[in-house]
């Protein structure tokens, strides 16, 4: 007994040394020689000032205001999608895309919670795209995207909340939308816009682990040094 | 659901017995003291650690202990680490000199870290809390990253354990505590979880100890990131199927899991030590047949589940349908159920995430497991009533899964109205005794609690908002019961102990009730079954091997996977079938909204 005491102590002692200190910094050391970039996190700066990571979804909308006074609600501010750039999915964190405290929505498959949901953000992504407001039933009268009707072609993606609420990535159905919007408020030629969004969708992992994706930061900050619009 | 989501799972399953097979001889050699190709490597440290720790003869490994002996050690030492975890995580502040709390992040209260501290012990990495608001680097490296190897050396020094026993031709030694533990942490997890964790770095995960930062975006709003040393966590929460995520979202969040390629390495990394501890054993027992048939028991099993989860994702959910929203596969669009999914893993990525770490005691998530459909959040549920048989954590599901072999073996012996034997050995009365206790313990408690906390108004506290009142919120409570007591970990995460207004504690309170029957239900449905498993091997060790005759059952053909498989569904349906209708299958069944 006592010589298991003596040995369970100096062992837990020993091994978090091992296991706890030296085993982290043999990974952070080699991580930071071999890849500081990833190990940093892939930070993405603009004329040498940090504006996101390459990995980290973010919230393109800017501050609502009312009566010259910025909208808050609950100590959040509120925020409006700005046309111009492409659209995360939707999040569960607060703020939205809050990327130093993470969470799931943890919506249940049959809770009305759910629903309300998913159709509010089927109301905003189609209000997004649509440059007019929406009619009464939901309509609009001329799409950005013509081939745009009803809910039948919102993405699953752009309505249902991301497990992170950081998703860095849309679909290739929901970037193809919002081109025909970014297109025109950006006075780009849709084939231009279409053409980054190519270039900046992922592939599968060994061809066959995972979806593509579209990085919508990546293809935003191109769009900018496009078009110089910059905020 | 499409081609690809098929080959994913399946050429999953392929990789992994691919890569099992060899790891599993490699695991062989260790435990049995031949010589492996790390030797140069790892002998000296290892002869150190003896030293040290002052368990060496004369630089000679340590002896061998009968199984009281080898209990007695493994119980000092999990309270050891039970008691260095407590004080570091907290203490938090105090280690504030070491530059490892960058955002000056307090402790958790008293509740939450003793069921943190409970949970990281017993391999379970149930988290209340959530890392990027509550833990410093250091109480993620030093506290919560130690335990990720030591529960698992645990876990993995038991099932060695009663190997021996059921192989031993010699007494009553069952081997050595400290000399399995540190020959599994050197010669096992080290170096796996390095190759693994500079892999995750290459492709995107972060490894650092910097700030968090704090930046404008494109349009102007104000964001912050969590920073950490991620990646050497991210390795051996995989590897260890222990599963506590650094950050809240764990294996869903970008800097743990980047890519759909690292979605596949962490999936192969969760289920490589237990497929080759299979193996191991086979080649243990001298009769590799005997690793075959168990491996394609679980086998069997995983792929039934991980089948059952696609289709069920794929189809989507009645919210979705009842919100207008269209879940066919599109050009460019997975379909199915994306809430609380990431778009690089997709529906197969997910549902295969979610299969691979419930059927061992990983419980990492890669999505959220409370947004699933309702069949597809009952396979999660299925895999943890069958108590961690179907691959099961590092060890721990080589051990429980023998302790069914024998109870299959001494039903199938009834049945053919011989003397139950298993490689020669007989099975009697005091053996079938400790089985049957020993597999009864993790189901007794898990339902005990469930109804404790479903029937009690503390319990309900925990019940998040939206699911309130419906089968969600049963689902809620058995599933955080369920996996506290299977030690997985993973969650219907809306299931809450802790109150949290702000990061960094200050200000937070944890629910005292759901934090202290979580944490007794993971130490008594972690330690009981332990000693359980480490008795029979004490009987077992001193048993003599009789040759097998004519009427010996075989327990190394097909007839036998089927009744090893009926054993563990008989028993896992009969116990759970009823907690299991109230909750996801009423939900499956339905598209009524609550």
């Amino acid at each position: 007994m006592r010589k298991d005491i003596i040995t369970a102590g100096i062992g837990i002692v020993v091994l978090t040394l091992f296991c706890g200190i030296l085993y982290p910094l043999v990974i952070t050391g080699i991580s930071q020689v071999a890849f500081p970039g990833n190990a940093n996190g892939q930070q993405v700066k603009v004329d040498g000032k940090l504006v996101g990571s390459q990995l980290i979804g973010q919230n393109f909308g800017v501050q609502a205001y009312k009566n010259g006074k910025p909208v808050i609600q609950s100590g959040v501010p509120v925020t409006n999608p700005d046309p111009r750039y492409f659209q995360t999915r939707p999040s569960a964190t607060v703020p939205s895309n809050n990327a130093a405290a993470t969470t799931f929505s943890n919506l249940g498959p049959n809770n009305v919670a759910t629903e309300q949901e998913i159709a509010a953000n089927i109301s905003a992504y189609l209000a997004l795209n649509c440059p007019t407001a929406l009619d009464k039933s939901g309509n609009c009268a001329h799409w950005y995207d013509p081939a745009v009707t009803t809910a039948v072609r919102v993405p699953v993606d752009a309505a249902n909340t991301s497990a992170s609420g950081i998703d860095p990535d849309i679909s290739v159905a929901n970037a193809d939308i919002q081109a025909y919007r970014v297109a025109a408020v950006r006075h780009l030629p849709l084939a231009t816009v279409m053409k980054l969004v190519s270039k900046y969708t992922g592939g599968r992992g060994l061809g066959f682990s995972g979806e593509p994706g579209v990085n919508v930061l990546e293809l935003n900050l191109a769009l900018d040094r496009m078009t110089g619009v910059h905020a | 659901m499409t081609f690809l989501g098929w080959l994913l799972i399946f050429g999953f399953a392929a990789i992994l017995t691919a890569l099992a097979m060899p790891l599993g001889r490699y695991m062989a050699a260790v435990y049995s003291g031949e010589r492996t190709f790390l030797d140069p490597l790892f002998l000296t440290p290892e002869r150190l650690f003896y030293k040290v720790m002052r368990v060496d003869r004369d630089g000679a490994p340590p002896p061998g202990q009968d199984w009281k002996a080898y209990a007695k050690s493994l119980l000092i030492f999990s309270l050891a680490g039970w008691l260095l975890l407590y004080f570091i995580l907290r203490t938090q502040t105090l280690w504030n000199f070491t530059g490892l709390n960058p955002e000056h992040f307090h402790s958790a209260p008293w509740n939450v870290t003793f069921n943190t501290t409970s949970s990281f012990m017993t391999n379970t990495n149930w988290q209340y809390y959530s890392g990027e608001t509550t833990m410093s680097y250091f109480s993620q490296m030093a506290g919560l990253t130690v335990q990720n190897f030591l529960s698992a050396g645990v876990g993995i020094a038991v099932a060695v354990a009663l190997i021996r026993g059921i192989i031993g031709r010699s007494g009553r030694s069952i081997g050595n505590f400290w000399h399995d533990l540190i020959r599994t942490v050197l010669w096992v997890l080290t170096p796996i979880s390095f190759v693994v964790a500079l892999v995750l770095v290459f492709q995107g995960s972060i490894q650092n100890f910097s700030h968090y930062l704090n930046f404008n975006g494109p349009t102007g709003l104000a964001n912050s990131i969590a920073m950490g040393p991620v990646a050497s966590q991210e390795a051996i929460k995989e590897l260890g199927t222990n599963g506590g995520g650094f950050f809240n979202t764990n294996s869903a969040h970008p800097f743990e899991n980047p890519t759909g390629f690292t979605n596949l390495v962490e999936m192969l990394t969760v289920l490589i030590i237990p497929a080759a501890l299979v193996f191991m054993y086979g080649r243990m027992a001298g009769n590799r047949r005997q690793g075959y048939a168990i491996y394609a028991t679980m086998m069997v099993m995983f792929l039934g589940g991980a089948c059952v989860a696609y289709i069920a994702e794929a189809h989507g959910t009645p919210a979705q349908h009842a919100a207008g929203l269209h879940t066919q596969v599109l050009a460019g669009s997975t379909g199915g159920n994306m809430e609380g999914k990431e778009q690089r893993f997709g529906i197969a990525g997910s549902a295969l995430f979610d299969v691979v770490t419930t059927v061992t005691s990983c419980g990492a998530v890669n999505s959220a497991i409370e947004s699933f459909t309702g069949i597809g959040g009952a396979v999660p549920m299925a895999n943890l009533s069958a108590s961690e048989v179907i691959f099961g954590g590092v060890g721990t599901g080589l051990y429980s899964i023998l302790l069914y072999v024998l109870l299959a073996v001494f039903i199938g012996g009834l049945m053919v109205g011989r003397t139950p034997e298993y490689l020669g050995k007989k099975i009697e009365a005091r053996e079938i005794k400790l089985v049957a206790i020993g597999l009864l313990i993790t189901p007794l408690a898990a339902l005990f609690s469930t109804a404790l906390a479903t029937a009690s108004h503390a319990g309900r506290q925990s019940i998040s908002a939206a699911a309130a009142g419906s089968p969600q919120g049963f689902s809620e409570t058995f599933y955080a019961y369920l996996s506290q007591a299977n030690n997985n970990g993973s969650a219907f995460a809306g299931y809450g102990g802790f109150v949290q207004p702000n990061a960094g504690n200050l200000g937070s309170h944890g629910i005292t009730f759901a934090n202290l029957l979580g944490g007794f239900t993971m130490l008594f449905a972690r330690y009981a079954p332990i000693l359980f498993a480490l008795a029979v091997a004490g009987t077992l060790a001193g048993k003599r091997v009789s040759p097998a005759g004519l009427g010996t059952m075989r327990t190394d053909n097909p007839t036998f996977v089927v009744l090893l498989i009926g054993v563990i569904v008989l028993v896992g349906a009969l116990t759970f079938f009823p907690a299991l209708l109230l909750g996801p299958i009423v939900q499956g069944l339905t598209g009524h909204l609550y």
